[in-house]
């Protein structure tokens, strides 16, 4: 598999860390034990599109934000991830 | 040996070249070849048919194809070190001195004593393995494993370590051009015409493809001369690379393929210095598959029998290595394209025994061959061979009418018509689809991409073979935007297409082989049939149909044709099994590379390491890293000696230890220490300029996840340190934390690991080591440089370093860093301004002794399961902000009261030796899963105190102090009395490190 980095270009997945699915978002300092436990535990595995997150170590050290198919491993986007798992501002 | 004693070889002709005689020996009878042979051309020049045993049955074999599709010509290569077992005869490119070896046979391959496997046979079926399984497990270990061990299995492979070197390497390009036959060449022609960088890989060592055996004309010219015309137009073109010995095995995601160059295997030995193997990596934009078409054998009893070989194999001896597969030769086709070996045979001065021809009655043409060649064509089948090891005995054919006849024949060539390679394109789980006019699968769709062109999409025409691969490789330049003329496809105005009737089996009652490498016969499909194994990945697994070495390249579809007739379902109904890499055997050395021995892994020295080695320190593997374990001197008798004479050396006087494994991060901006308090437990935005303060993070689950010592250098920048371990992953954990969480701060992480070399120096005496290496101008004194102080110092000679006052040893001690490239320098300074202290190197053992004695807690108990509360540090966890972990950190169960904690463990016995994984168990109690309180995490012999002593994670630990519990070790068979204590063994005050 190959990750266009946007910082490195196009490289090999030697290069990148897995973390798995992008959409949790940390809960802010008072959103309670059970906003954490899914924030810590709940995670989506889908089979087909999904946002996941990657690390560049082997290169620019970024953190990424991939839409990735996990069922053909089509790369839609590639993007930094920052401020990707920003604490969620509960209404 | 002499070259005359090639009696199947013709006197003139092939593309051998007859000036280089090659001697070679085979079973350690010795032969002659060419250069240019393979070893199965070379046998068969030297009329050898018998060449191995078969799997199960020991059935005596031949030689089936000419290509790395063959399921029956294996042996072993070369001897000793370099032996390989299971390698393909008919891809052994030839060398002088060659050796191979006959394999499953004993104790010869004329007398095969195990051949009376074939009268075991009715118990030897599908299934077989699945069924002994059920037996009494003892029947299997003592008696089925050792007997079916002994009696199947392929080759030897060598006991020795490999002495050659195998390498991996990338290449990238704009289209890969698979197969350097007609449609590969007209390809790659076009794509490199249009501009594109072009790698061609071809698995041969020339290319040309079946025009190396078929001839034939294109564009005007013989074939040789048109393959030699391009291949010198794409050697001109400075972007295009032809690879040749070099199989594509896999093709993998984002244009990533994977290819096996065989650089060397063509000679004895490698050249010094060059590899025998390389593993490429080759990542295209586009790829064209022309891999061809493999020929297909036909399943009728005794078609194994040696003597029977593929009609284009037969082809391939005689027109491109001059070798004749048999003197009297007979066909049993079902398609055109198998009478090509007749006309081959008739060139070659072969008398044709006869035609066997499964379709309608011969065409007017082919009746008036036969007259003038006087040979009958016979419409039906073959129903079986009879013959064995000397081979075929009689041929006897059951006629379309009824009747049968007899061929006499020394040689049969079989055609049952041509499968497309259908593996590259199938592999990322696409299917084939069925084409009814070739009676074979076809591409249906590839990996995004990839395109198949010529006979590997279906086209077995030559000329389009030649067109389809012009456009495919003109079409995927195009696509990336070359623009150059591709120029005229190239023609050739071969024979009409060829006409064929799908046949795949001649029923009958004797032995029909499917697979011939895995001895899976038609019977055995039929049986896993009536037993319910029907769907194909079944029938796979429960006949092993396909799954040798060969992957079924010459078996599988008949398989399925015969399951598909017994159940009535049509074969694109009954479907494919899944493609997968690798398409050819790739060696465990090849995709190893460099990798072995000393070389498995990278591996990381200290700064000091030079030095270290210089004293004779014993090294210990952490991680990549080499550290010195304990420095002995002379006449010490163990490493319990030496660490305790450096302890003591330590406590009583100076030493010093190299701790530059540890991870170290500089923290940069003006959002620098509100980052630091996010991730770890305790503040650090308090911290003043020229502080140093132990910190800990959590995971966000709340278990602690590493420590270290983080120091102040300036009011936006901090020094942060990891553990050994974890120097990476707390790299790769705060850039998470800043980039994806935190995103609003002003804050930049720069690793330094590797920028600076780390010492400690501990002991009463350090201060008057450092003021030996300290500029004087530098206020050392306990005021000027009090505990957890943190600066940049001046060093004698002008150098800048750092200095921390930081003890783990529990002794007045500092930590120094200079630049990575003066850690060597530092320690031999040290050394020499310390010897009137005695300073004393001391390695990671003496380190752990006197964090143990301190009670400091290390990677046994931040074993990730444990909490800040469990190692006795929960009151570090503040309380007036947010930090990673705080939440899951307070759940019940991590905050339970019987939690296992950190407490100190002594032997009540103080000559016994505490070994750690003992399990700790109330006094009384019998030891067992609901008793268990724990475990010592932990020991070491304490020099201080003179005993062993450890540290261990007890429930409600705390709690009791001075209570004396049972050590449980049931691995070593030892229960003994211990006393839990506090966890701070020596100097519990701590007025030795402030001192
Ligand atoms: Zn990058």
């Amino acid at each position: 598999m190959r990750i266009a980095c946007p910082f490195c270009g196009p490289r090999e997945n030697s290069e990148f860390s897995y973390l798995g699915d992008a959409k949790p978002k940390r809960p802010g300092p008072d959103a309670g034990e059970d906003a954490v436990y899914e924030y810590v535990y709940l995670r989506d595995n889908v089979a087909g599109e999904m946002a996941e997150l990657w690390y560049h170590g082997g290169g620019c050290r970024a953190w990424l934000q991939v839409r990735r198919n996990t069922v053909t491993h089509e790369i839609l986007s590639v993007e930094p991830a920052a401020g990707a798992g920003a604490a969620s501002v509960t209404p | 040996m002499s070259a005359a004693d090639q009696t199947q070889r013709l006197a003139k002709g092939g593309l051998i070249d007859r000036s280089k005689p090659l001697g070679f020996s085979f079973d350690g009878k010795s032969f002659a070849g060419y250069h240019g042979d393979t070893l199965a051309s070379a046998l068969v020049a030297n009329g050898v048919r018998l060449v191995g045993r078969s799997f199960k049955y020991h059935r005596p074999r031949g030689i089936l194809t000419a290509g790395s599709e063959e399921p029956n010509a294996l042996v072993e290569l070369r001897t000793g070190a370099r032996r390989e077992p299971n390698t393909r005869a008919t891809t052994i490119e030839l060398y002088d001195g060659l050796v191979a070896a006959s394999q499953n046979r004993w104790p010869s391959l004329d007398f095969d004593i195990l051949s009376v496997n074939q009268l075991a046979s009715p118990i030897l079926v599908a299934g077989f393995y699945y069924k002994t399984f059920m037996w009494p497990a003892k029947l299997w270990e003592a008696l089925y494993e050792p007997l079916i061990r002994r009696a199947a299995g392929l080759g030897r492979a060598a006991t020795q370590s490999d002495p050659d070197h195998y390498e991996k390497a990338w290449a990238h390009c704009d289209v890969l051009v698979v197969g350097g036959g007609p449609t590969g060449l007209a390809a790659a022609l076009a794509a490199g015409r249009a501009g594109a960088r072009v790698i061609l890989c071809e698995e041969e060592p020339t290319l040309g493809g079946r025009l190396l055996s078929d001839g034939g004309t294109i564009d005007g010219l013989p074939a040789t001369d048109w393959i030699a015309q391009a291949a010198d137009e794409l050697s001109a073109m400075l972007d295009v690379r032809i690879m040749t010995r070099t199989t594509l095995t896999g093709a993998y995601d984002h244009g990533t393929h994977a290819a096996l160059e065989r650089v060397n295997d063509h000679l004895p030995v490698p050249p010094e210095h060059q590899p025998r193997q390389r593993l490429w990596r080759i990542v295209a934009k586009r790829t064209v598959v022309a891999a061809g078409a493999l020929e297909r054998p036909i399943v009728f009893g005794g078609n194994d029998v040696p003597g029977i070989m593929l009609a284009s194999a037969v082809r391939t001896y005689i027109n491109r290595y001059a070798a004749t597969p048999a003197k009297r030769l007979a066909l049993f086709t079902n398609n055109d394209d198998g009478w090509k070996t007749v006309d081959a045979a008739i060139a070659a001065g072969l008398t044709v025994a006869g035609v066997v021809d499964a379709r309608q009655e011969a065409s007017a043409d082919q009746r008036a061959l036969a007259s003038k060649h006087g040979f009958a064509v016979l419409n039906g089948v073959v129903d079986h061979v009879d013959g064995g090891r000397k081979g075929i005995g009689s041929i006897e054919v059951a006629l379309a009418g009824g009747a049968r006849a007899t061929l006499e024949a020394d040689g049969l060539a079989v055609s049952g018509g041509w499968n497309p390679s259908v593996g590259l394109t199938s592999q990322h789980r696409g299917r084939p689809k069925w084409r009814d006019d070739i009676a074979a699968f076809v591409p249906d769709g590839a990996p995004p991409g990839m395109s198949a062109a010529g006979a590997a999409n279906g086209a077995f025409l030559l000329t389009d073979c030649l067109r389809e691969g012009h456009s495919a490789g003109a079409a995927a330049a195009a696509d990336l935007g070359f623009g150059g003329s591709v120029g005229a496809a190239p023609s050739s105005d071969d024979a009409p297409a060829s006409s064929l009737t799908p046949l795949w089996h001649v029923a009958g009652k004797k032995k029909a082989f499917v697979d011939f490498q895995n001895d899976v016969t038609a019977s055995d499909i039929a049986l896993a049939a009536r037993e319910g194994f029907q769907s194909v990945e079944h029938l796979k697994r429960y006949t092993t149909l396909g799954m040798a070495t060969d992957q079924g390249k010459s078996s599988n579809l008949q398989g399925l044709a015969i399951m598909a007739e017994l159940t009535g379902r049509s074969i694109p109904q009954t479907g494919t099994t899944i493609y997968r890499p690798p398409y050819v055997p790739v060696a465990i050395g090849a995709l190893a590379g460099h990798h072995r021995d000393e070389n498995f892994h990278s591996v990381r020295l200290t700064p000091s390491h030079h030095w270290a080695a210089e004293r004779g320190a014993v090294f210990v593997d952490t991680g990549l890293w080499k550290r010195a374990q304990w420095y002995p001197i002379k006449g010490e008798k163990d490493w319990l000696e030496s660490v305790t004479r450096e302890v003591k050396a330590v406590r009583g006087g100076v030493g010093f230890c190299d701790v530059s494994t540890l991870g170290k991060i500089d923290v940069h901006g003006p959002n620098a220490g509100t980052f630091l308090d996010r991730v770890y437990i305790n503040t650090f935005s308090t911290l003043a300029v020229g502080k140093a303060r132990y910190g800990l993070m959590l995971r966000e689950d709340g278990m602690v996840y590493d420590d270290g010592t983080t120091s102040r250098l300036a009011e936006d920048h901090y020094f942060l340190t990891t553990t050994t371990a974890k120097a990476g992953l707390v790299m790769q954990h705060l850039e998470f934390c800043r980039q994806v969480l935190f995103p609003e701060l002003d804050v930049q992480l720069t690793s330094v690991s590797d920028q600076w070399a780390q010492f400690s120096i501990a002991g009463p005496r350090t201060r008057d080591l450092l003021c030996e290496i300290v500029d004087p101008g530098e206020d050392l004194s306990n005021e000027g440089f009090p505990f957890m102080a943190a600066r940049e110092v001046l060093l004698r000679g002008g150098l800048k370093a750092r200095l921390f006052r930081i003890s783990f040893s529990g002794e007045m001690a500092f930590e120094i860093s200079v630049p990575a490239r003066f850690g060597d320098a530092l320690a031999r300074n040290m050394m020499i301004a310390g010897e009137q202290f005695g300073v004393t190197p001391y390695g990671t053992e003496a380190l752990g002794v006197m964090r143990v004695e301190k009670g400091h807690v290390a990677g046994p108990e931040l074993n990730g399961m444990t909490t800040a509360a469990d190692l006795g540090l929960g009151k570090m966890m503040s309380t007036k902000k947010d930090f990673i972990g705080r939440v899951m950190a307070g759940r019940e169960a991590l905050v339970a009261a019987d939690r296992q904690v950190v407490v100190g463990i002594k032997p009540v016995d103080k000559a016994r030796r505490l070994r750690s994984g003992a399990h700790v168990i109330r006094k009384g109690e019998i030891p067992g899963p609901d008793t268990d309180g724990g475990y010592v995490t932990s020991v070491c012999f304490s020099p201080m105190l003179g005993q062993w002593i450890g540290l261990g994670l007890v429930s409600r630990g705390r709690e009791r102090i001075g209570e004396i519990a049972s050590a449980h070790d049931p691995l070593r068979g030892e229960d003994y009395e211990i006393e839990l204590c506090h966890p701070v063994f020596y100097d519990p005050e701590g007025g030795r490190q402030r001192g």
